[in-house]
């Protein structure tokens, strides 16, 4: 089988789908690969958080631009797929935390966001569960929380409807380069050649980058979740922690949900990310501390997943820089979920403009030509001995 | 070798640890229930005028061995009851004992875990009054109580017979014994059966004496719904002949055969395969009970054989320990105790085949009737997730999508059920839908648990 | 029902409370059963439900105590003075 295309994605998580309901909006031939089932990776069991206060300084305009579109989801894919703005309640346990969120604070009111600093007796009337350990908090309106589970497929479904092409279960075999475009092949015989490719591989994009000649030190980790019994719906924003020890969020059907650093680890080969109890311990530990009316409730469903992480805490987005018409979009760094469709968005622009308004340069793989830069968020938030044995494939 | 740990205090799991302690050693065993026994041969609450004879019957004389053996052991094992086990990570117990958290490391784990009743879905199947048959047998022997005052026994298995017998030795009023499985059917099966001949006469006697006692047994019934709208009302059925019948009463035994619990054995490394005459998923072992590295699987939650296979196969995975850390066993008891297994286990495939799982109603059951009692996800919010574009045809995905299986039970109850909903709207074979995965904990653990704990 | 009597210490315990008798040794949902015939509501949509296994698997049948602790009523013992409240909303309007 031959067929001439436009654009080929390879991963089918939440960044392939929007990429391919973006480009087949604007009337391109799409084919996505997925290796598994649709969104059924990190895009699929992440915890839901759109959260917009305390990203990372660079990345505001894209996730500005990325909240915009899911605000917006109903209309783009008729599905809301539980889209709430909840609200995000960042809570501070000492005066070193309250001035992390001061300075977030500060940051997010440049690029326009509202935000509304909490005193200790606030924070008691507007959220009575709360406990006596957070001395301070900032909260955001505009932040949200959507169904992980379900975003992915409903995206691949309204790309469907566009005529994008899905094909799961699906792996990509080889990709090269082939006069001014690209021949992909699959392991079910599919030969197809296509003017651009998107790697949205995820914890699994470096066979595609270094098939071209580069790479990025990804490692594989995942977030230990978990879910309590249904309670009576009580805490409204979603809340989380300065230190990131308890992120944690109630829908509205009752359960609890937490996820919480450090991160565990994940197996891209064997695809397994199993919770070790002792992290769940500790999750449940740390959100009795925050919310004490919560003590006697059950735990009854853990879960985790398997993301890329780049050792800066910030994602590689952007044009290959050795394969025009090769586009990157991984490693995500467990903050993938809100940018998702911003990337997408922004990915489209590349493709179809070949330039973009959404400052993207720092997420470059460009970067990891030169000494890489390590975030402080890597001692805070991963089991040191972990990462290291686990590179991403 | 110091720690032996064997989780379970049922007849698999207190015959290995007689078995380690003869051997000189002092094996930790870990039980949730408060007394040993299982729920075979649970001891009756205190103070209760139990009838053990009327209660256990012919079973009675074992009940009194194994509660014998178990105190003789008491002094020399480590006795840990009241205590869940929600994890297993790294050769550690997780562990819930009084709602505080713990651990036991262990190098070597036997896990006895047991079994609980297999349920396939039926409009209604939720409302108060409905009962699993095994439940049913636990109320009666733990509480001395009855599910109901005129009661269905309902499903397909051989505990059916038994259960309505001792049932009306105690009192109680049945109104039927509707086995889907029609009389000609295991006919046909009891010739594979007769290796057990014993077993076999005493499921005819309980007929018989069913019968004598008036009580109407309908085989080869189809169950059609629970009738009720706050409580159980009545059982509608379809009888062999094809006439549609009310049965009217106040609570519904029910139950399609046994199925192992194997969490715990998931999470402690054991590999399973689909079993096609169960049409479960189980764990893989040898015939010594091995199930990987220093893990052991005895009793039903390794294969469903009953209480007297249970005992066999948890002295056999003792001696099958023992002999892996270098202590030789003797070799004439252990080829005994593997035929006696091995014999059982097959009468109970047998069984499996004469008390089929009713694999024709999944396609009859209604969008309506509920298939996750703990989210209330129904046959047909599954059937439509399946057949939707990009639908899931794997049983995780299917929960993922639906959240079936997603509560408080873990898909314990909705699995084999889920499976057969997901297999029947898309197509295919059973065993390629794959099985719900476990992860701890198994069972709810509340979070004060952890607060003791340094962080 | 109860089938087979029982003659142990008496209890006094408090259902949604009203107060009921129990015996020593009875389990929770022996005694829930005993004095009705739900024993709690589903968080979905409120249908009645009374447990289901009996025997700790199904976790249809937990309940909150007077303390706010969630107990699984099949595999607790009722003991003397306890305060069960069957349902969530309930018990939070007590705290």
């Amino acid at each position: 089988m031959t067929t001439k295309t436009k654009i080929v994605i390879v991963g089918g998580g939440l960044i392939g789908t929007w990429t391919a309901l973006l480009l087949a909006k604007r009337g391109l031939d799409v084919i996505l690969i997925e290796k598994g089932i649709v969104g059924a990776q990190s895009s699929g069991v992440n915890f839901g958080n759109l959260r917009l206060q305390g990203r990372h300084p660079g990345q505001y305009p894209l996730s500005l631009r990325s909240q915009a579109l899911w605000e917006n989801i109903d209309e783009l894919i008729g599905d809301r797929c539980e889209f709430e703005r909840t609200g995000h309640l960042y809570v501070a346990m000492n005066d070193a935390e309250q001035a992390k969120l001061e300075q977030y604070a500060r940051v997010s009111e440049s690029h326009g966001l509202v935000i509304e600093r909490i005193d200790r007796e606030e924070l008691r009337r507007r959220w009575p569960w709360v406990g006596e350990s957070p001395q301070a908090a900032t909260y955001s309106a505009r932040d949200a929380t959507a169904n992980p589970r379900l975003v992915s497929v409903a995206v691949a479904r309204a790309a469907q409807r566009l005529n994008a092409e899905v094909l799961e279960r699906t792996c990509v075999t080889q990709v090269h380069q082939t006069g001014a475009g690209f021949t992909v092949m699959t392991d079910t015989g599919c030969v197809i050649d296509c003017d651009a490719v998107v790697n949205s591989a995820g914890a699994w994009a470096l066979t595609v980058a270094e098939a071209f000649g580069e790479t990025a030190p990804m490692f594989a980790a995942g977030p230990p979740q978990f879910v309590t019994e249904p309670l009576p719906y009580r805490i409204a924003p979603s809340v989380q922690a300065v230190d990131g020890s308890a992120i944690f969020r109630q829908v509205p059907r009752g359960n609890v949900i937490f996820a919480g650093y450090p991160r565990t680890a994940a197996d891209p080969v064997l695809n397994r990310a199993p919770v070790p109890p002792v992290k769940t311990l500790n999750g449940m530990r740390n959100l009795m501390t925050i919310a004490p009316f919560l003590k006697s409730a059950q735990v009854i469903r853990v879960w985790s997943g398997i993301e890329g992480y780049l050792p800066d805490m910030l994602p590689v987005i952007g044009e290959s820089e050795t394969t025009p018409g090769l586009y990157h979009a991984f490693g995500f760094c467990g903050h993938g979920f809100q940018v998702g469709p911003g990337v997408a968005a922004v990915l489209v622009d590349l493709i179809v403009e070949g330039r973009t308004d959404t400052p993207i340069n720092i997420f470059s793989i460009a970067r990891f030509k030169d000494a890489v830069q390590v975030s402080d968020k890597l001692a805070r938030e991963f089991d040191g001995p972990a990462v290291a044995g686990s590179r991403a494939g | 070798m110091t720690n032996v740990v064997i989780v379970g205090g049922g007849p698999a799991g207190v015959r290995a640890a007689s078995i380690l302690v003869e051997a000189g050693l002092k094996p930790i065993l870990v039980n949730e229930a408060r007394q040993v026994g299982g729920q075979g041969y649970r001891m009756p609450a205190k103070s209760l005028a139990l009838d053990l004879k009327v209660l256990m019957g012919s079973e009675a004389g074992k009940y009194r061995r194994l509660h014998s053996l178990f105190a003789s052991l008491e002094k020399r094992i480590d006795y840990r009851p009241a205590t869940l086990v929600w994890g297993v990570h790294d050769k550690v117990l997780h562990t819930l004992c009084d709602g505080v958290a713990g651990t036991i490391p262990y190098d070597a784990l036997i896990l006895t875990t047991g079994a609980t009743d297999r349920i396939m879905p039926l409009p209604n199947w939720t409302l108060p009054g409905v009962f699993t048959l095994g439940g049913a047998q636990v109320i009666l022997k733990d509480q001395g109580c009855l599910i109901g005052s005129r009661i269905v026994f309902l499903g397909s298995s051989p505990l059916l017979l038994l259960a309505a017998l001792q049932y009306h030795k105690s009192g109680a009023s049945i109104a039927a014994v509707v086995d889907t499985t029609p009389f000609s059917a295991k006919r046909a099966a009891m010739r594979d059966l007769a290796a057990s001949s014993r077993t076999l006469a005493r499921g005819i006697m309980y007929r018989a004496a069913l019968h004598w006692a008036g009580i109407p047994i309908i085989d080869g019934a189809t169950p059609l719904a629970i009738d009720g709208k706050d409580y159980v009302e009545g059982v509608r059925i379809r009888d062999g002949r094809g006439r549609e019948r009310l049965i009217p009463c106040d609570a519904v035994a029910y139950g399609y055969g046994l199925k192992p619990e194997t969490q715990l054995a998931e999470l402690a490394g054991a590999r399973f395969r689909f079993d096609p005459t169960f049409r479960l998923w189980l764990p893989e072992t040898d015939a010594d009970g091995r199930a990987g590295a220093d893990l052991y699987l005895a009793g039903d939650s390794a294969a469903i054989g009953g209480a007297d296979a249970a005992e066999a196969s948890g002295a056999l995975a003792a001696h099958a320990l023992l002999a892996d850390f270098g202590r030789p066993q003797p070799e004439t008891e252990l080829v005994r105790l593997r035929r006696q297994v091995g014999r059982l286990r097959r009468f109970q495939k047998g069984l499996a085949r004469a008390f089929a799982w009713p694999v024709e109603q999944v396609a009859a059951l209604t969008d309506e009737t509920i298939a996750c009692r703990c989210e209330a996800v129904t046959v047909g919010e599954i059937r439509g997730a399946v057949r939707a574009p990009l639908g899931p045809r794997e049983v995780n995905r299917v929960k993922a999508i639906t959240r079936c299986g997603m509560g408080r039970c873990q898909g314990r109850f909705c699995g084999p059920a889920l499976q057969e909903i997901v297999a029947g709207a898309c197509g295919a074979p059973i065993a390629e839908v794959g099985r719900l995965r476990t992860q701890a904990p198994v069972k709810p653990i509340p979070l004060h648990a952890a607060a003791e704990l340094e962080p | 029902m109860r089938a087979i009597p029982r003659h142990g210490v008496p209890l006094r315990i408090t259902i949604d409370g009203h107060a009921v008798e129990a015996v020593e040794g009875d389990s929770l949902l022996a005694v829930l059963l005993l004095n009705g015939r739900a024993v709690r509501h589903l968080e979905f949509g409120g249908a009645p439900r009374a447990g289901f296994c009996l025997m700790g698997a199904c976790q249809d049948c937990w309940v909150s105590l007077g303390d706010g602790e969630r107990v699984r009523a099949c595999t607790t013992l009722a003991v003397s003075d306890m305060i069960v409240w069957t349902d969530h909303q309930k018990a939070g309007a007590n705290d």
